[in-house]
């Protein structure tokens, strides 16, 4: 099995090296295809590795070498196929599978074609190191990998200049989370001495509270950062800047996730500290109802679509906080299915619309794009919780989860953002494909995307609808031989029915009403005119609650400003001066000396008597230190040198 | 006071070598530089003498015969250049040598 | 009592002397002075018992040297007042003031003057020359054979070197060789 371990992990890198060596060269078609097929054979081991697990065998877990030795400090590269990680195998090598070949078509017409495969494959690399790590610092080189590809994605067309503010803003905020991370990693070698996980879990238990309480904080801020949760969140809509394969495959299926991997991965230290796992359903919970009403009024379809992320988002930590982990990787998994649909879908709308984003501009598309239609249409019923598609069976179940527990505020806030969920993604649904026709107007002439594409995407619209219904109890009992294995069932059958109806209801209501509000003929390309467009709550959603604003005003600008005051007052004046005057000295000594090699005899004459007075006077001082030897070593050792 | 001892003759040696010395750095003329160059080997030679007779050794004096041995020497080949030198130049002034100019 | 008078009596004289030579502007006079200091200097060697070294400083120094600079003077102009252009005097005299300073200071260090140990003692009753004579000749035969070709090698490079051209004396050409022998001179200088 080790054989099948080592393929999932390494195809990736090697398509990513291969399609490195094509950066330079124009577009070539093999390089794309041959990045697939690699990535493809991961996603084949990787099955291969879950029929292994599935069949309930050991799990696989090697060596592959020492890359740390130094005192107590042993860190191997040491990977784990386990429950949990073959999960996450499965969704990113799938999804990437398909996102590859979607690009193929995608960036067509892109120059940077094949450096385009060479991120893409490297970012696989570094989240399947991210999720096979056995410790937490394969975990920490993962994480830091996909950090770098997604910076690397997201700037991809870096001639523009929003793309490289949004990629160096996704960047910058990862790594100030990533200090926490890091911080909690440092807590858990400081206080277990291993970073294994199965080392440094066992040791968890012997410590103090307050201990882990500190390490699951730090932990799970490096998680708020990757998962772009409250107050972290503002690069994720921002990333949107990137090409749409990459916010589908980065920036909704795997690397935002990883956050929550990070938190079901550690579910024996979370499990330990109830109250920090509370604070982070709580905050999952504010972050689902927060996106999702910025996803309500905003006016572009990525970033809607990137919204719509957050808040599932929110929903996968409120699970996990409420200690149902495997609940929270199930939502993590069909979330992952039908989001990427959707971004892949959003893309072929984007592409036929020439780039362009404003749901008001399209209008009818659906006429000449019936198969993105469909597929989107399905992927926001499944992302609404329909049943019974995908989206039901996970999502409900948290807000099953919470009302178990007796969260009751987190149960009624994640059932009011299922409602505002429905509402936003067909209203964007309503935008685009159904209503008047607004972009001829506009002269755009849209175009179904290249058949290939659709069939590429056609699995994830398979899973999206079946995911549910067919892996919610294999699922649950292949990770809950890992996880903790909670069953949540509402004991009064009449409560589940009215619960389950109940909320079906709601959100086919919030269906109907965005169906009603945005196919009625009367739409309009919003002028800023509108009554509801100059009321508070739209400035306030469209603004993104002025958190941007705020950031910009409270956060960058004084780092600005002090960063200039210690460039000219500290760098330049006391660093640069030091420097500056040192290298003065010996050039200020050059130039004056210089005058000494006239030439004249006379003055080298008395140069060679300036030189021997030096010298005779280094004998005096020499003849009289080793004479009174004894009393300058009393002297100085009474001086404690 | 009266009795002459060996600090009395190195105390004039040294006189005579910062009077050497002197000449060495203030004359411009090259032959008047000789002669400083004549003046330092004698007071050395003062020394040299002084020291073989107060610690009963010759070794001083031998020194001192050597040392007026090189001085011989190194005058009959200077004063060659020099007069080489004169012939070329028309001068023998130290200042008008500049061609060690770094 | 005599011997201190004498050596005040000299010491007064050689410095003077040698002050006159380093100081005056006439090439003559510093000729003479440097003759008169070296006699003088002799006279400590006379004083010190090392009557073979005075007599040498006297031949040597007084005939021979003072003979060979008397005649390298006249390939030049000495009539002339050497004029010499000076820098600042108080460095000239601050670094040879400093120098003799250091020097005193390092033979009046009783490290150095207490440790000292006749290598060749002097042997009693025999004279000053036949002492000499006996370490020149035993110990220092294989330097004194050497500075002896050293003199010779000497004597050989300054007749090369000042006998160049002896025969050619500019009095007794015409005015058009002298001219010839200036552009000779021209071109090696271009070239």
């Amino acid at each position: 099995m080790e054989k099948y371990l080592y393929i999932a992990l390494f195809a990736p890198l090697v398509s990513s090296l291969f399609a490195a060596l094509f950066t330079a060269t124009p577009k070539k078609q093999f390089v794309g295809i041959v990045a697939s097929l690699l990535i493809f054979t991961a996603f084949v081991a990787s099955s291969i590795l879950l029929t292994h697990v599935l069949s309930g065998e050991e799990v696989v877990h090697v060596e592959l070498m020492t890359w740390m030795a130094t005192g107590n400090l042993y860190i191997p590269f040491g990977f784990v196929v386990d429950q949990v990680s073959v999960t996450m195998m499965m969704v990113v090598t799938l999804v990437s599978t398909i996102v590859h070949i979607y690009a193929i078509g995608y960036m067509d017409h892109d120059s940077g074609f094949n450096r385009f495969f060479s991120y893409l494959s490297a970012f696989v690399f570094s989240m399947m190191i991210l999720v096979m790590s056995d410790n937490f610092a394969g975990l920490f080189i993962g994480w830091e990998g996909v950090g770098l590809c997604s910076w690397l994605l997201i700037g991809f067309w870096f001639h523009k200049e929003s793309a490289t503010w949004a990629a160096n803003e996704a960047f910058i905020m990862n790594r100030i989370a990533d200090l926490g991370m890091l911080i909690g990693i440092f807590l858990v070698y400081w206080n277990t001495g291993t970073l294994q996980y199965d080392g440094a879990f066992a040791a968890f238990a012997n410590l103090d509270h307050a201990t882990l309480t500190w390490i699951g904080i730090f932990l799970f801020i490096g998680a708020m950062g990757k998962s772009a949760q409250f107050p972290l969140h503002t690069w994720l809509a921002d990333a949107m800047e990137g090409p749409t394969p990459v916010s589908a495959l980065i920036h909704a299926a795997t690397m935002v996730t990883a956050g929550v991997y990070l938190v079901v991965r550690s579910n024996e230290l979370y499990a330990l500290i109830p109250n920090v796992g509370l604070f982070i359903a709580s905050l999952g919970a504010f972050v689902a109802i927060f996106a999702a009403t910025m996803a309500l009024v905003n006016r572009d379809i990525k970033r809607v679509v990137a919204y719509s992320t957050l808040s599932q988002l929110g929903y996968m930590f409120a699970a996990a906080g409420l200690g149902a982990y495997w609940v929270a990787l199930f939502h993590l998994m069909a979330h992952a299915f039908f989001k990427a649909l959707l971004f892949l879908g959003a893309g072929n709308v984007m592409h036929a619309m020439h780039d362009e984003l404003d749901p008001f501009k399209m209008g009818g598309l659906g006429k000449v794009m019936k198969g993105t239609m469909i597929m989107m249409t399905l992927a926001s019923v499944a992302l609404a919780g329909i049943f019974p598609l995908a989206g039901f069976f996970s999502k409900d179940l948290i807000l099953e989860v919470a009302f178990v527990d007796h969260h009751f505020i987190i149960y009624s806030v994640l059932l009011l953002t299922a409602g505002l969920t429905a509402f936003y993604s067909f209203r964007i649904i309503a935008l685009i494909f159904h209503g008047e026709d607004r972009h001829t107007a506009l002269g755009h002439h849209p175009h179904e995307a290249y058949k290939f594409m659709l069939i590429a995407m056609s699995p994830l619209l398979i899973l999206a609808i079946i995911a549910g219904f067919t892996m919610k109890m294999p699922f649950f009992e292949m990770v809950t031989e890992l996880l903790p294995a909670t069953e949540y069932h509402i004991h009064s059958h009449l409560t589940y029915w009215i619960m389950t109806i109940g909320t079906q209801a709601f959100v086919l209501l919030s269906i109907f009403f965005a169906y009603k509000k945005y196919m009625s003929s009367n739409v309009k390309i919003p002028d800023g005119t509108s009554k509801m467009e100059n009321s508070f709550m739209y400035k306030l959603l469209i603004n993104q609650y002025y958190i941007p604003y705020a950031y910009e005003e409270y956060l960058v600008k004084p780092y600005k400003e002090l960063s200039t005051v210690l460039w000219e007052q500290v760098d330049k004046k006391i660093v640069d001066a030091s420097v500056d005057g040192i290298a003065n000295i010996f050039y200020s000594t050059g130039v004056n000396t210089r005058h000494m090699q006239s030439g004249n005899l006379s003055t080298m004459l008395k140069w060679m008597v300036a030189g021997t007075v030096a010298l005779l006077s280094l004998a005096v001082v020499f003849g009289l230190a080793a004479r009174y030897s004894g009393e300058i070593t009393t002297i100085l050792s009474g001086l404690g040198v | 006071m009266m009795e002459i001892g060996l600090n009395h003759y190195l105390v004039l040696s040294t006189i005579l070598f910062a009077i050497g010395l002197i000449g060495v750095m203030r004359r411009k003329n090259l032959l008047m530089l000789f002669f400083a160059t004549e003046i330092l080997l004698n007071a050395v030679n003062v020394g040299f003498a002084a020291i073989s007779h107060y610690y009963g050794d010759l070794t001083g004096q031998m020194f001192a015969f050597f040392v007026i041995a090189i001085a011989a020497s190194e005058l009959a080949v200077g004063l060659g250049l020099l007069i080489v030198w004169h012939k070329r130049h028309g001068t023998i002034d130290l200042d008008t040598m500049s061609s060690m100019r770094g | 009592m005599f011997e201190a008078v004498a050596f005040y009596l000299f010491a007064f004289l050689t410095i003077t002397m040698f002050y006159i030579t380093v100081t005056t502007a006439q090439a003559l006079y510093a000729l003479s002075a440097l003759a008169a200091g070296m006699i003088f200097i002799s006279a400590f060697f006379f004083i010190l018992g090392a009557d073979f070294l005075g007599a040498v400083q006297i031949i040597v120094y007084t005939g021979a040297v003072m003979a060979l600079y008397a005649f390298g003077m006249m390939f030049f102009d000495t009539t002339r007042e050497v004029k010499e252009k000076n820098g600042n005097k108080y460095i000239v005299v601050g670094l040879s003031v400093l120098a003799a300073v250091m020097i005193v200071a390092i033979f009046s260090a009783p490290i150095i003057s207490t440790n000292m140990q006749a290598f060749y003692p002097m042997i009693e009753g025999a004279g000053n020359t036949q002492m000499v004579g006996m370490v020149l000749f035993t110990k220092y035969l294989v330097p004194f054979e050497v500075a002896a070709i050293m003199l010779l090698v000497a004597m050989v490079a300054g007749i090369v070197l000042a006998g160049k051209k002896m025969d050619l004396s500019l009095t007794l050409l015409n005015a058009e060789e002298i001219q010839e022998i200036e552009d000779e001179k021209n071109k090696k200088v271009l070239s």
